[in-house]
């Protein structure tokens, strides 16, 4: 049986900090790296990219064989987890070997939701989450004419964007009655909706996919209210979970995600968990919360190399904010922080309909910032994080800062942080 | 041995806000006058709004060239990478994807979107020539290149023994791991009782603490046992750099005697002295270079006593009235000019004496926190407590790093607990002390001038 220091599942981004956070401490202890993918590590958040064209399959790889052999890591693709026994110390893999290892991290990351639609086993539809989602979408697109875009996060209008430029005829279905919702708030998702429109898209926001039929092209969908839509070529954006399989039978404490503490240790011993498969504390909440986005995997996977490397210097997670960029039709979208306005707190808003500046910022009863979001508006989202997470005291200066985000985010970084 | 990289330097103390750095920068960068496309962003702080800005009001918003980037990590292009020659985080056009993610990574506001091509933009540092340096009038802005020492002195082989006997945070190792590397290994070391060979230079268990031979002469022959050394190298015609790393008692009080002699006669020796002003290896006593005021276990604070009563020799201007080949004050909190002055006081010791008089913080004597050593040294120099210059019997006496607004005194002073005592009189006999101190040594810089 192979027996490694730090045995790390996945090799993406929560893996990759958690690995240089090992290496700063630990130079010696044998890790080993298992992944489902066949590929060198890459990050999906760069597939839509892959999709567009505007990168290519073979220059998204973040490490190259040197990075391995340089930090002395074992790199086993196409090589995924399948069970774990803790007490033992031992992982099983897919094709039934065991590994045994002196401490684990879990960073396997989500899998795209893929929703019980009565007749779904039966069509032909894609997802988006690895390279090779990336390279059969690209392939698919070209041939389009008729594409539905089932859910409206990120993923989905970015890709619905894509395949208007393509020159398809798009549709999105999202079941909420907002586009973008949880990322941006009405107004925001409102300039979204007409770029999309005005590029010939069409949106059906409030409607659920009730059944999916084969047809000559691909696939029928009928809505709830009785619409039917043809396709030939549906992609299945509706959010992501973790696939926990593996976890059967361990006893790892799990909820929507695998809960952690905050140095992503989980419920079993010598076991961590980081990115979009942990479930930590939110920020906001105080309570474990799933934000799978890629700047948290990174903090996360820190903090769990870091840990697991017995690092002295290792600073406790302080909670997960949700933080987003976002590009449509040549504009930007930006958003950190949370939407919902704290009790006794309050929302600015402006807004100028000639340029398509919109700023909403968002400020607790203490003068506080808790959210900021943008349209064509640019703020430095890491200096407004940090204001966000060290709960600074606008007070006085806060409507110099609605007015200016950015001159005097970077005023009060300079004073708080430099 | 890692590698240590060139920066700008930014002194909020000194920036009037006239944005030229930024007028620079969009010029060389984007061919704009437009400076809100500046990667260089000085901002307005505090809320000031006093008109005409003055400075200490002014902040700065510049790619730091982290050693942890964040915009790197958080990439998910691999557009964004440390470049282990220069240190500047490089961005890569062509695999950038436009995704704005390294302005969230970036707590500094190092990376941001330049509206006008839509893209991010972060300072490259012009290819090693920030043209931002250049265009700042008041000195606010500075290109530190002294990492080219310490790439260039790591590569060097390393002279001592590794782990010394120490304080913590004690900046006496740099010095003699850094003055040894440079002369090299053709070295004869002399260390006299003090701080050196209580580090582990005269060796432990019948061992040299050096790669060099080294020997531990009295505190009073020092001079004269190593020009006796170089004197016999010499006669059978061998070229070897004879070293004397001392501490100030040994060279200014009871060693005197010996360093003058080996001075007029014009000894071919270099004679390196670590200042901490007292006999600090054995049990804090002070010297005739402790400073007035100072507390030493000689000169303790009670009933009567408030630290020494006397004023500190200042026993490099002693040693520049022996005409010296070569003679300079240093500090730790320099070490680009301790370097240029080490250099020169190794050329001049081929010809003479070499005098180098560095002035070294005590962590445990002088009672100040291990991590601010450098601090000190640096205020010591601020406050002109001590000068930096460099003399030649040629081209005399020049100061190397003259302080145009110097820091009242008690701001240094008030850096370590040997000075807590002070009354309000003493210190004002200090200030005094240093104001008559920089006058007579600009006496002897200005009759260089006229020259
Ligand atoms: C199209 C798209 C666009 C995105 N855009 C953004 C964005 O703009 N901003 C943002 O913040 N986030 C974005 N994200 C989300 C972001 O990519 C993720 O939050 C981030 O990649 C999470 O990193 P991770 O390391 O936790 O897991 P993942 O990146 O999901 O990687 C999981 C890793 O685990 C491996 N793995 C899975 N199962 C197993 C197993 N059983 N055994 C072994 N290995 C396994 C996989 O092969 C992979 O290497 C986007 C995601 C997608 C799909
Ligand atoms: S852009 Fe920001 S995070 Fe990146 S190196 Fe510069 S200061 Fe550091
Ligand atoms: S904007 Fe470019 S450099 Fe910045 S994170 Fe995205 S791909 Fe990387």
């Amino acid at each position: 049986m192979h027996t490694t220091d730090y045995l790390i599942a996945g090799s993406s981004h929560a893996a990759l900090e958690a690995i240089n956070a090992i290496r700063m401490h630990d130079g010696d202890g044998s890790i080993t790296v298992v992944t489902r993918d066949p590929h060198r590590p890459y990050s999906p958040t760069v597939l839509p990219y892959v999709v567009s064209g505007r990168s290519t399959p073979e220059r998204v790889f973040l490490r190259d064989d040197d990075f391995f052999t340089a930090n002395k890591v074992d790199y086993r693709s196409g090589c995924a987890l399948a069970g774990l026994d803790p007490a033992a110390h031992q992982a099983r893999l897919a094709d039934g070997s065991t590994i045994g290892y002196r401490k684990l991290l879990l960073a396997t990351g989500a899998s795209p939701i893929v929703p019980p639609i009565p007749g779904i086993e039966r069509v032909d539809y894609h997802v988006l989450r690895t390279l090779d989602d990336a390279t059969r979408l690209r392939a698919a697109m070209a041939a389009s004419k008729n594409a539905v875009v089932l859910g409206a996060g990120l993923v989905g209008m970015h890709a619905a964007e894509n395949l208007v430029k393509a020159g398809a005829s798009v549709t999105i279905v999202e079941m909420s009655k907002q586009l973008t919702s949880g990322y941006f708030d009405e107004v925001a998702a409102g300039m979204i909706e007409q770029a999309f429109l005005g590029n010939g898209a069409k949106i059906r926001t409030g409607h659920r996919v009730v059944g999916l039929e084969p047809s000559a092209d691909g696939a029928t969908l009928k809505l709830d209210n009785g619409d039917t839509i043809p396709t030939d070529l549906l992609l299945v954006a509706v959010g992501v979970r973790p696939e926990l399989g593996y976890l059967d039978g361990s006893g790892i404490a799990t909820e929507r995600g695998i809960l952690v503490d905050d140095t992503m240790r989980t419920s079993a011993e010598d076991v961590w968990s980081a990115g979009d498969c942990a479930q930590a504390r939110g920020f906001f909440t105080g309570t474990p919360v799933m934000n799978a986005i890629l700047p948290d995997a990174t903090l996360q996977g820190r903090i769990a190399g870091m840990a697991m490397a017995e690092d002295p210097g290792l600073k406790p997670y302080a909670g997960g904010l949700p933080l987003n960029t976002y590009h449509f039709f040549g504009r930007h979208a930006i958003s950190v922080g949370s939407a919902a306005v704290p009790e006794g707190g309050r929302a600015q808003v402006r807004f100028d309909a000639a340029s398509g500046r919109y700023l909403r910022a968002v400020f607790d009863r203490d003068e506080r910032l808790t959210g900021i979001f943008g349209v064509n508006e640019f703020f430095d989202a890491g200096v407004m994080a940090q204001l966000i997470l060290r709960r600074t005291d606008l007070g006085p200066l806060r409507e110099r800062f609605f007015a200016q985000p950015l001159a005097t985010g970077r005023e009060l970084m300079s004073q708080l942080w430099r | 041995m890692g590698q240590a990289y060139s920066t700008i330097a930014f002194d909020p103390a000194k920036c009037d806000g006239c944005g030229k750095c930024m007028t620079a920068c969009a010029s060389v960068k984007f061919d704009s006058t437009d400076t809100t496309r500046s990667l260089i962003q000085i901002v307005r702080s505090g809320g000031a709004r006093i008109e005409p800005p003055r400075p200490g009001e002014f902040e700065l918003a510049l790619c730091r060239q982290c050693a942890d980037p964040k915009c790197v990590t958080v990439c998910p292009a691999g557009a964004l990478g440390k470049n282990g020659t220069t240190g500047v985080i490089d961005w890569d056009a062509s695999k950038c994807v436009d995704c704005l993610l390294c302005t969230i990574g970036c707590t500094y506001a190092g990376i941001a979107l330049d509206e006008h091509s839509g893209r991010v933009s972060k300072c490259d540092t012009c290819e090693g020539k920030p043209a931002c340096v250049p265009a700042c009038p008041t000195g606010a802005l500075r290109h530190i290149t002294t990492a080219r020492i310490y790439n260039e002195v790591g590569s060097w082989e390393d002279l001592f023994a590794p782990g010394l006997a120490g304080c913590q945070g004690c900046n006496t190792e740099l010095l003699m791991r850094h003055a040894l590397r440079r002369v090299g290994p053709d070295t004869v070391l002399a260390t006299p009782p003090g701080c050196v060979p209580g580090m582990g230079s005269v060796g432990f268990n019948g061992t040299t603490g050096t790669k060099v031979p080294v020997f531990h002469p009295l505190l009073t022959n020092t001079a004269s046992m190593l020009a006796g050394v170089k004197r016999q190298y010499e006669r059978v015609g061998r070229k070897v750099t004879a070293m004397a790393i001392a501490g100030d008692g040994g060279a200014s009080d009871v060693g005197f005697q010996s360093l003058s002699g080996a001075a007029e006669r014009g000894e071919r020796i270099l004679f390196m002295v670590v200042d901490n002003e007292g006999y600090m290896n054995t049990g804090m006593q002070r010297s005739s270079c402790t400073p007035y005021g100072a507390w030493t276990s000689t000169t303790p604070i009670g009933a009567h006593g408030r630290g020494k009563t006397q004023d500190a020799k200042n026993l490099p201007m002693i040693m520049v009235n022996h005409r010296c080949e070569y003679v300079a004050t240093a500090s730790t909190a320099y070490m680009e000019d301790l370097y240029e002055k080490l250099d020169k006081a190794l050329a001049a010791s081929e010809r003479g004496f070499a005098y180098l008089h560095v002035y070294s913080p005590c962590t445990t004597g002088w009672r100040f926190q291990s991590a601010l050593n450098i601090e000190v040294a640096r205020k010591a120099v601020e406050s002109n407590f001590v000068t930096l210059w460099e003399y030649t019997p040629e081209a005399g006496l020049h100061f190397t790093r003259p302080v145009d607004k110097p820091l009242p005194v008690a701001d240094y002073l008030k850096a370590m607990g040997r000075f807590r005592h002070l009354s309000p009189e003493q210190v004002e006999h200090i200030q005094n002390k240093v104001a008559e101190n920089l006058r007579f040594v600009r006496k002897i810089a200005e009759q260089a001038d006229e020259q």
